[in-house]
């Protein structure tokens, strides 16, 4: 166990040494998003009767935070490593693939939540949210961050560059948290682009993540829960296979 | 006694190419071992393939008996492995980085004052909290050993620890090593030096193109090297036909022969004479790990 939780410690103390870079930055961002949107929109626009547009806008920065910042954890550190070669020094360990793959996947949830939090903290200079269903919220912020996580474990592995990792995040993992739901209701898309956005996972997660603050949302929660649960299993089984295989880690 | 590292019929291909083709190779424990070869030759191939950094394409390699595939976490536990490039992990100070190194090999706090001495022992207790990042190369290298040693391994493979270190360094970290090895550390390291490897290891291995082409004891590779060289300096620069056959080598005035023995050294002189050709200036050498090298690599 001792392996395992250094891996998770070290993992955590990385991005919090540039905390500046890797959870301020970040809460600035969901910040611009949020006074330019509800200055524009807030008086135009409102999603479920009774919720403002800023209060509706708020749980989906968070979530489109956390997504992102859990994906940059682990992808960067991968990447990092192995464009200096330091990942030979978690190789040589007696450390399991699963292990490296729990400790990753840790650090990368803990990273999502502190900055998913501290967006909400901000946020609270604004509007106070409700919050309906706290375990419901919760259990979207982990599997959501875990999902991200895994992402990002995975484009780490592949990527052998900084641009073919800049490449995966501005065309898969961009599009898909800004095409998800974040800053409105997918109800107001013609019929076609709802279809599509139904098979988009973050949607799913932003719409549960939203339906714990409100109560609401624009499907059933239980089946968000279920889709980003069983992509989560997925996704976690890719990667842990990979990590298994050694590819392009052990030749 | 277990040996310390066992290789047996160890292939490696990388597609079409074959870096290492069935090597075998037993290193007992407590042994100063150099494994030296031309680049290429697949010193780091097998290396790699012992830290688990490769996998075998058939063949079986353990460290102290554990299988490094198979029992893998054992095998790592007890091979400490220093690599040939300078990297390091830019976030971390030296003590923080040999604290996660040691923490991954599920060594905790009780470890720390091992940490402590192989920071001391290494001469980095002035740098012990600064950036790796900001460390020269010097410092960036026995960091880079004191990583390797952080879990206390009974074997420790160098892979070219001297490449671009100053002399003063160098001889330091041999001393290091060396104590090391009187401390019952099996040692395994590969070098472009040879006199490094002639000076400090009791056995050594040669690679080339893959295979191992000479495995010995230090002492028996270099009498393998028939006796000594000579190297005069003549006026004229002429050779009598009779030593023709013992020219190794010629620059300018003066010239290299190959002596079998030390007694030809008369004939030599004898010659030389009945020439009249007049020795200037006369050096006789050793045979060195070089010459043997040169000459397995040459055939």
């Amino acid at each position: 166990m001792i392996g395992i939780w250094t891996l998770f410690k070290k993992e955590i103390l990385r991005f919090w040494k540039v905390s500046f870079q890797t959870v301020a930055a970040p809460v600035i961002t969901a910040l611009l998003y949020l006074l330019i949107f509800s200055h524009v929109l807030e008086s135009h626009v409102q999603v479920y009767p009774g919720i403002s547009y800023t209060a509706f806008l708020i749980p989906g920065l968070m979530m489109m935070s956390l997504l992102q910042n859990s994906f940059a954890n682990s992808s960067s550190s991968l990447i990092q490593a192995k464009v200096m070669g330091n990942i030979v020094f978690l190789l040589l360990t007696p450390l399991a693939y699963w292990e490296i793959f729990l400790a990753f996947l840790a650090a990368a949830i803990i990273r999502g939540l502190v900055v998913g939090l501290s967006v909400w903290l901000v946020a609270l200079c604004y509007v106070t949210l409700p919050v309906a269903h706290p375990f419901m919220m919760l259990a979207f912020a982990i599997l959501g961050g875990g999902m991200l996580g895994a992402l990002g474990i995975i484009a780490g592995i592949w990527a052998e560059k900084f641009d073919q990792m800049a490449a995966f995040q501005n065309f898969i993992i961009m599009p898909l948290s800004f095409l998800s739901g974040v800053f409105y209701s997918i109800h107001s898309l013609p019929p076609f682009w709802q279809k599509v956005s139904h098979l988009n996972p973050f949607f799913y997660m932003i719409d549960g993540f939203r339906y714990g603050f409100f109560g609401i949302g624009d499907i059933d929660p239980v089946i968000s829960l279920s889709v980003v649960a069983v992509s989560f299993l997925l996704l976690s089984g890719v990667t842990l296979q990979l990590l298994k295989s050694g590819y392009k880690l052990r030749g | 006694m277990t040996p310390a590292i066992q290789i047996e019929q160890v292939h490696k291909s990388f597609g079409a190419l074959q870096a290492l083709k069935g090597v075998d190779l037993t290193i007992e424990q407590g042994e100063f071992f150099a494994l030296l070869g031309p680049n290429g030759a697949g010193k780091s191939t097998l290396i790699n393939l012992l830290s688990g950094l490769l996998r075998p394409s058939s063949g079986r390699l353990s460290v102290m008996g554990h299988d490094v595939v198979g029992a893998y976490r054992v095998a790592r536990q007890l091979l400490g492995v220093v690599p040939q490039e300078l990297v390091f992990d830019p976030f971390f100070s030296v003590r923080e980085m040999l604290r996660f190194q040691a923490g991954y090999f599920g060594l905790g706090r009780e470890n720390d004052a091992w940490i402590d001495e192989v920071i001391e022992s290494l001469g980095l207790t002035d740098k012990a909290h600064t950036n790796m990042r900001r460390l020269s190369g010097g410092m960036k290298r026995r960091a880079l050993i004191a990583q390797a040693l952080a879990h206390k391994p009974p074997v420790l493979v160098l892979d070219e620890p001297t490449a671009g270190v100053d002399v003063e360094l160098r001889q330091m970290l041999w001393a290091f090593i060396q104590r090391l090895n009187r401390e019952g550390h099996t040692i395994i390291l590969t070098t472009h030096y040879l006199e490094e490897a002639e000076a400090l290891c009791t056995r050594v291995a040669m690679l080339k193109q893959g295979e191992i082409v000479a495995l010995d004891s230090t002492e028996n590779l270099l009498n393998r090297v028939p006796g000594k060289k000579l190297r005069l300096k003549l006026a004229p620069a002429q050779l009598p036909p009779s030593l023709t056959a013992m020219l190794r080598g010629q620059e300018g005035d003066t010239v290299t022969l190959a002596l079998g023995a030390a007694s030809q050294v008369e004939f030599v002189f004898a010659e030389l004479r009945a020439a009249a050709i007049r020795v200037e200036d006369m050096q006789l050498i050793e045979a060195d790990l070089e010459d043997v090298f040169m000459e397995i690599v040459r055939a």
